[in-house]
Parts: structure tokens; C-alpha cells; sequence
């Protein structure tokens, strides 16, 4: 199994979620993140005092997949994910050694 | 009813109405100051303001009003004790009456406009002490030198209809002297201190708005035409004030930001609280423009000079002030305008300035000295909500329980449970 994260503009959510139904991915955890990379932050501007604010907000969202569908996902979240524009943010996927539902105690794939 | 009690309750009814939208101005204030500061120690700050309403209430009826207003004083500088504790007032009196409850309210506010050059670093029970102390050797004599026929500025014809001097000056020139005693805030200059709610900020601009009208045109204590052409000019102002603040931000900040438009509402509020009643609407909407632009230009001299008044007590309310008492002195209509009547204005704007300074300075030094005024560095870092209230002021934690240790359920909660 592989753990694949994304971290992406908040506004890429609604695309991102629907390539991965349209996919048949099950389900999904979405985090609220800040953060940045080459775009940096903005500038904000309270009574003439200019702040640089270096964290953006961005939105990461967490797939389990089996190995066989994760390099495929990877390349499904990142086109749905796209603007071109700096900031787009990054997708990467992990190992995983065990997955377990909760509700069955399914251990392996079976659990995702 | 005879004529005389008809005029009578009419004038009451007003008075007492007008009283009521400026109590109402106090809580707006909270919510202005308090959108603005961390999230760390936003109770603090809207504490800063409400306890005002609940120490100077008390000493109004104490000595307040007669040091102030009492009518067998013939001291130019302060009443005397002959109204002390307000035991001779009876229900026959009634406009009498509704005059201290209006006043009262006056030197509820007065106080708590300081705070916000104290933001997140004071230890509040000292806040306290000070709010005592003001109020009795600064707001109390000096209201008695601008309003009280026998004060001392009273009779120089210095035109201060609702407070430009007494109320904005004073705390302006105030909160500067207490800053300066204080100290900035760990990190000014270096860290970001973001406004935490700028939506509580402008709604707290709307409720001070709202309670100006009981300010501006209630001072006539009657409702005449002085009180509606006050009424006017008040809106006229502050309107204007906001397209004033937000034309000099745009083109030096390049934003029309939220901040500045309640800011310039405030701006031009206090500007014409000492005007309006002397003006045209033509002279309103000029103070009301300089007023934005102006304040809106010294907000930024706190980083120039390197004071820390947080919220710009001094850039509002010192040079909104000193815009509106200095202005109309030339503006003033009936033939009082001039050079004359500038002369008036600017020793009854810099007399009350001067006083102040000083004797904040002081009293700032004493408390400071004492038992302390600035909180510790672990208190100021960590926020003072937790601190002096033992609260937090938002829960937005999904789960819907904040992290709270068992321990604090209180006994009877555990032995309901039991039972059940």
C-alpha cells in the first residue's frame, strides 16, 4: 500500500475530490495546512504598518492506495490539481506497512 | 402639565435616551479595540473597556459628579464635595438628574479609550487602580475646566461642544504618557501583530457611531436645533473622514482597507465632536476629510518614532481632537470664527494636553512603581486571558470540547451523574 499526499491550493479541493471519485477512490482526509514554497507569502496592510505574511493557506489531502493504482492516482491528483501558476503546491506518496478498519479489524488492502 | 414641566419631561425624556446610546458606545468600543489586538488577549482588551462602566458608575455617584459639576463651586480649576455621594438629589429633579446619568457616561468612556494604547501588556488589576486614579486627577478636573460654567476654559469661550478637549484630547495625550511609562510589546516592530477580527472591528465602529448621535447632539440637552444640526454635521463628518482615510490609503498603501474605513469613521466621530455645533455641513464635510487624512497619515508616526501606542490612541483620538478644536476655530459661523477664537481653541487644546501628559505620566510611574503595571514577560507571551480571566475568548475546535482536565467538572455534575 502507499500513502500518497497532497498539498494544494484550497480551491483545487472540489477538482481534486471529483478526478479521484471519477477514479474510484473510496475515501479520503483532508487537513487544513499553511505553509510555503517557491511562491512565499503576501503582503497585508493594517493602518500603513505592511506585514509579510510567509505562511499561505493550503488544503492536504491523505489517499491510501493499493501499489498498483498509486502512480496513476499521483498523476490524477496533480493534473486536477494544476492552475500553472506558482504555488500549485506538491504531491507525494509513501510506503505503508499496515492499514486497519476500525469498525472490521480488515488488516492489508482489504481495509482501504 | 404646565408649559415648564411639558419642556421639562421633553428635555428629560432626551437626556436619558441620549445617556443610554452612550453607554452603548463603551461595549462598542470593547469590540473595536478588541478586533484589533492577538487572539491571545482579546478578552483582556474588551475587559479593559467594560470595567470602566462598572468602577467609574461607582465613583460618579461617590464624588464624580460633584467634583465636577457641583454648582456651589466657584473654583475656576474643580468642584467641590457638596454633592457628595448624591444624597440630596430627590425625584423632583429631574433634569438635574438626567444630566449625571448623561455625564456619567462621558467619563465611563474617557478611561476606557486609554486602553487602547495599553494593548496585551498590562496587568489588569493595576488597569484598575488606574482607571481610579484618572478619572478622580485628570478626567474629573478637567471636564470641570471645559464644561462647568465656573471652569476655567469655560470662561475663556474655549468652543468644546461635546468633548473634543475633555474627552479625546485628554485620552489621547493620556494613553501616550501611560505607553511611554509601559513600554512596547514584546516583538513591536519585529513580529506580526495581525488584527484578529476585523469584522468585530467594524461592527464596533457602527455601535461607537450609533452611540455618537447620543454623544454629539444629546450635549445640547435639549432637543432644539442645535441638537439636529449637531446630528447632521456628525454624520456629514464621519462620513466624509471615511473617504478621506481611505484616498491616502490607496495611494499610499495601495489598498481601500477595512481597518481604515472604521478607523476614519472614528477619525471624523472625534473631530467633530467639539465642532458640530458651530459649523455648516460644508465645514463638517472639510473636517471630516482633513480629520481622515490626517489621522490616517499619524497612525504611521508611532514606528517613525518608535512609541508603542498600540492601537493608536494618539493617531485617532489626539490628532482627531486637536483637528476638530484647532479647525473651528477659523470655521466657527455667527461672526466667532478667526484668528481670535484659533488663539482660544489652541490654549484650551494644549492646556488639556499638557495637563494630561503629565499628570498620566505620573500617576503611570506610581503604579508602576508600586505594585507594578506591566504584566510579567511569561504573561504577555502566553496572553493575558488566560493570565488575569481564566478564559479563552473562542473554542473553534472541531470535537466541540476544548482540552479540559477532568478535574475542573464541578462536584455536583459528577454526583448527578452518578445517580443516573
Amino acid at each position: 500500500m502507499k500513502l500518497i499526499t497532497a498539498v494544494i491550493k484550497p480551491h483545487r479541493l472540489d477538482e481534486v475530490k471529483a478526478a479521484l471519485q471519477a477514479f474510484g477512490v473510496h475515501g479520503l482526509t483532508v487537513t487544513e495546512a499553511s505553509g510555503y514554497g517557491r511562491q512565499r507569502g503576501h503582503t497585508e496592510v493594517y493602518r500603513g504598518a505592511e506585514y509579510t505574511v510567509d505562511l499561505v493557506p493550503k488544503v492536504r489531502v491523505e489517499i491510501l492506495v493499493e501499489d498498483s493504482d498509486a502512480d496513476q492516482l499521483v498523476e490524477v491528483v496533480v493534473k486536477a490539481a494544476r492552475t500553472g501558476k506558482i504555488g500549485d503546491g506538491k504531491v507525494w506518496s509513501v510506503p505503508v506497512d499496515t492499514a486497519v478498519r476500525v469498525r472490521t479489524g480488515e488488516r492489508g488492502p482489504d481495509a482501504l | 402639565m404646565s408649559p415648564e414641566e411639558v419642556l421639562s419631561s421633553t428635555n428629560i425624556a432626551y437626556v436619558v435616551i441620549c445617556a443610554a446610546m452612550v453607554m452603548l458606545m463603551t461595549p462598542g468600543l470593547a469590540f473595536f479595540y478588541g478586533g484589533m489586538v492577538r487572539v491571545k488577549s482579546a478578552l483582556n482588551m474588551l475587559m479593559m473597556s467594560f470595567i470602566s462602566l462598572g468602577i467609574v458608575s461607582i465613583l460618579w455617584v461617590l464624588y464624580g459628579f460633584s467634583l465636577t459639576f457641583s454648582d456651589t463651586s466657584s473654583s475656576p480649576i474643580i468642584g467641590n464635595l457638596d454633592y457628595l455621594g448624591l444624597q440630596d438629589i430627590t425625584v423632583d429633579q429631574g433634569e438635574q438628574i438626567a444630566f449625571i446619568v448623561f455625564q456619567l457616561m462621558f467619563a465611563i468612556l474617557t478611561p476606557a479609550l486609554m486602553s487602547g494604547a495599553l494593548a496585551d501588556r498590562v496587568k489588569f488589576g493595576s488597569w484598575a487602580l488606574f482607571v481610579v486614579l484618572w478619572v478622580t486627577v485628570v478626567y474629573f478636573p478637567v471636564a470641570h475646566w471645559v464644561w462647568s460654567p465656573t471652569g476655567w476654559l469655560f470662561e475663556q469661550e474655549v468652543i468644546d461642544f461635546a468633548g473634543g478637549t475633555a474627552v479625546h484630547i485628554n485620552a489621547g495625550a493620556g494613553g501616550l504618557a501611560a505607553a511611554l511609562v509601559i513600554g512596547k510589546r514584546i516583538g513591536f516592530k519585529k513580529d506580526p501583530m495581525r488584527p484578529h477580527n476585523l469584522p468585530m472591528v467594524l461592527l464596533g465602529a457602527g455601535l461607537l457611531w450609533f452611540g455618537w448621535f447620543g454623544f454629539n447632539a444629546g450635549s445640547a440637552l435639549s432637543p432644539s436645533g442645535t441638537a439636529a444640526l449637531m446630528a447632521l454635521n456628525t454624520q456629514v463628518a464621519t462620513g466624509a473622514a471615511i473617504v478621506g482615510w481611505l484616498v491616502y490609503e490607496r495611494i499610499r498603501h495601495g489598498a481601500f482597507t477595512t481597518l481604515g474605513a472604521a478607523s476614519g469613521a472614528i477619525a471624523g466621530l472625534v473631530a467633530i465632536t467639539p465642532s458640530g455645533a458651530h459649523v455648516n455641513p460644508m465645514g463638517a464635510i472639510l473636517i471630516g476629510i482633513v480629520a481622515g487624512v490626517a489621522c490616517a497619515w499619524a497612525v504611521g508616526l508611532k514606528y517613525k518614532l518608535g512609541y508603542d501606542d498600540s492601537l493608536d490612541v494618539v493617531g485617532v483620538h489626539l490628532v482627531g481632537g486637536l483637528v476638530g478644536t484647532l479647525l473651528v476655530g477659523f470655521l466657527a459661523t455667527g461672526g466667532l470664527g478667526g484668528f481670535e477664537q484659533f488663539g482660544k481653541q489652541a490654549l484650551g487644546a494644549f492646556s488639556v494636553l499638557a495637563y494630561s501628559f503629565v499628570v498620566t505620566y505620573l500617576i503611570a510611574q506610581l503604579i508602576q512603581r508600586t505594585i507594578g503595571f506591566r504584566a510579567t514577560e511569561d504573561e504577555e507571551t502566553a496572553g493575558l486571558d488566560l493570565a488575569y480571566h481564566a478564559e479563552t475568548g473562542y473554542d473553534f475546535s472541531q470535537s466541540g470540547t476544548a482540552p479540559v482536565s477532568v478535574d475542573s467538572v464541578p462536584v455536583s455534575a459528577n454526583a448527578k451523574k452518578v445517580d443516573a
